[in-house]
């Protein structure tokens, strides 16, 4: 149980992807313009991200460590990912034409997305600081930690739309609109995150 | 001469990848609170951009057009894992300092960016010229960005200590997204004044060269 919190905890808040580790930092600022597409993507993201635990952790356990071609880990986890991501897309225009087209336009996007591929890194890294000593890393706990990390993801993701969605309402210099403003509004947002390291 | 001239440029200043396109901003973001760790991130991106370039402009005719992308991202997790055997064999303390970050240079969007819109099409030696002028530009814009958040944010300098004031803000994630916007911004206002500048002398000469031929 002291577990299962300390994971939630540090995906969402102390450890969020984009605000602290900032992975994933493309869809933030380039999909974040408006609430409804920013939920999207923050789904598509989440779903993609435990999928992708769930087929790299025990290949790369499994499969990959005991023949000793752990070496070649980031050709395998980028194949992964991206054919999972295709197939995803085909299950899902097949199964829910509804949920495709609310869906459908952010999956080809995530293959390049951080936050995916460097989830699949970090659960196979040293995740003693998150799990605390003598807790073993398992299938369970990566995706688990990926559930929330892409939750988390998803949170900061609706903040920021919310707050951008304001600022259409004013009016900015030249220089400063479109990029550096959004910068500016995720800088405030990190800043908030930063209180949560004192937990 | 005249088309390396503009590939330059255009890497460098006009469609900087960093402040213009604002791509790879992953490993900018998170790298820019020391000025080592983004130099080096800055010349591995440039290497590994250049080689890129060259080899899939050297197979751009015999990979099919439908399955391009896959095989480029082949080319580019090869060269990646090479890059990160090197580093972490020659210059371990680099390799440290990056983290998590050298795996992702697979997924960032400058290399792939380039392959998509310029190495597919273009010669070997135009790609080439491209890969260099568009890493140097990647480079220099997170290297600068690097040294200002060090520098203000530790008071230190590729590692040195050189003042005792420091504001810690600038070292975390939050610093590097404000430094970031305000980089863009200052640049973009300075591309926008020199353009400006650059009409008006073209309008001013035209409106002479028409006075004279009235007169």
């Amino acid at each position: 149980m002291a577990t299962f919190i300390a994971i939630v905890l540090a995906a969402v808040l102390t450890n969020n992807f984009i605000t602290v580790k900032t992975y994933g930092i493309c869809p933030f600022l380039g999909v974040s313009k408006k609430s409804s597409s920013a939920l999207g993507m923050g789904v598509a993201v989440t779903v993609v991200m435990v999928l992708a635990t769930l087929v790299t952790y025990p290949i790369y356990t499994y499969v990959m460590v005991p023949l000793g071609i752990d070496f070649l880990e980031i050709i395998f986890f980028i194949f992964i990912i991206a054919s999972l991501v295709q197939m995803l897309e085909v299950v899902i225009r097949k199964i829910s034409p509804s949920l495709y087209n609310a869906m459908g336009v952010y999956l080809p996007l995530i293959t390049t997305n951080c936050a995916v591929l460097g989830v699949a890194e970090l659960v196979i890294g040293d995740m003693t600081s998150i799990l605390g000593e003598g807790v073993a890393m398992n299938i369970g706990w990566a995706a688990l930690y990926s559930l929330f990390a892409g939750l988390g993801f998803t949170l900061v993701m609706l903040i920021m739309s919310g707050m951008r969605e304001k600022l259409n309402y004013y009016k900015t210099p030249k220089a400063i609109t479109g990029f550096p403003i959004a910068m500016v509004t995720a800088c405030f947002i990190c800043m908030a995150f930063t209180v949560f390291s004192y937990i | 001469m005249n088309k390396y001239k503009k590939i330059t440029l255009d890497g460098l200043i006009y469609q900087n990848p960093t402040f213009m396109l604002v791509l790879g901003t992953c490993p900018t973001l998170g790298l820019i609170s020391s000025a080592f760790s983004s130099l080096g991130m800055g010349l591995t991106v440039l290497v590994i951009l250049t080689l890129s370039n060259i080899l899939i402009s050297l197979l751009r005719k015999i990979i099919p057009n439908e399955v391009r992308i896959p095989c480029y991202i082949v080319i580019i997790a090869t060269l990646v894992t090479f890059a990160r055997m090197f580093l972490e064999k020659f210059v371990p303390d680099l390799y440290e300092s990056l983290g998590g970050f050298l795996a992702l240079i697979v997924v960032n969007c400058i290399i792939l960016g380039r392959a998509e819109a310029f190495a597919n099409k273009h010669t070997v030696l135009e790609s080439t010229v491209d890969g260099l002028a568009n890493g140097l530009g990647f480079t220099a814009a997170i290297t600068v960005m690097g040294i200002i958040c060090e520098f203000f944010g530790n008071g230190s300098l590729f590692g040195f200590k050189i003042m005792e004031f420091k504001m810690s803000m600038l070292a975390t994630p939050a610093g590097a997204f404000l430094v970031y916007g305000i980089c863009i911004a200052v640049f973009v206002y300075i591309i926008d004044a020199i353009e400006r500048a650059r009409r008006v002398k073209v309008n001013k000469l035209s409106r002479e060269n028409l006075l004279k031929e009235a007169a």
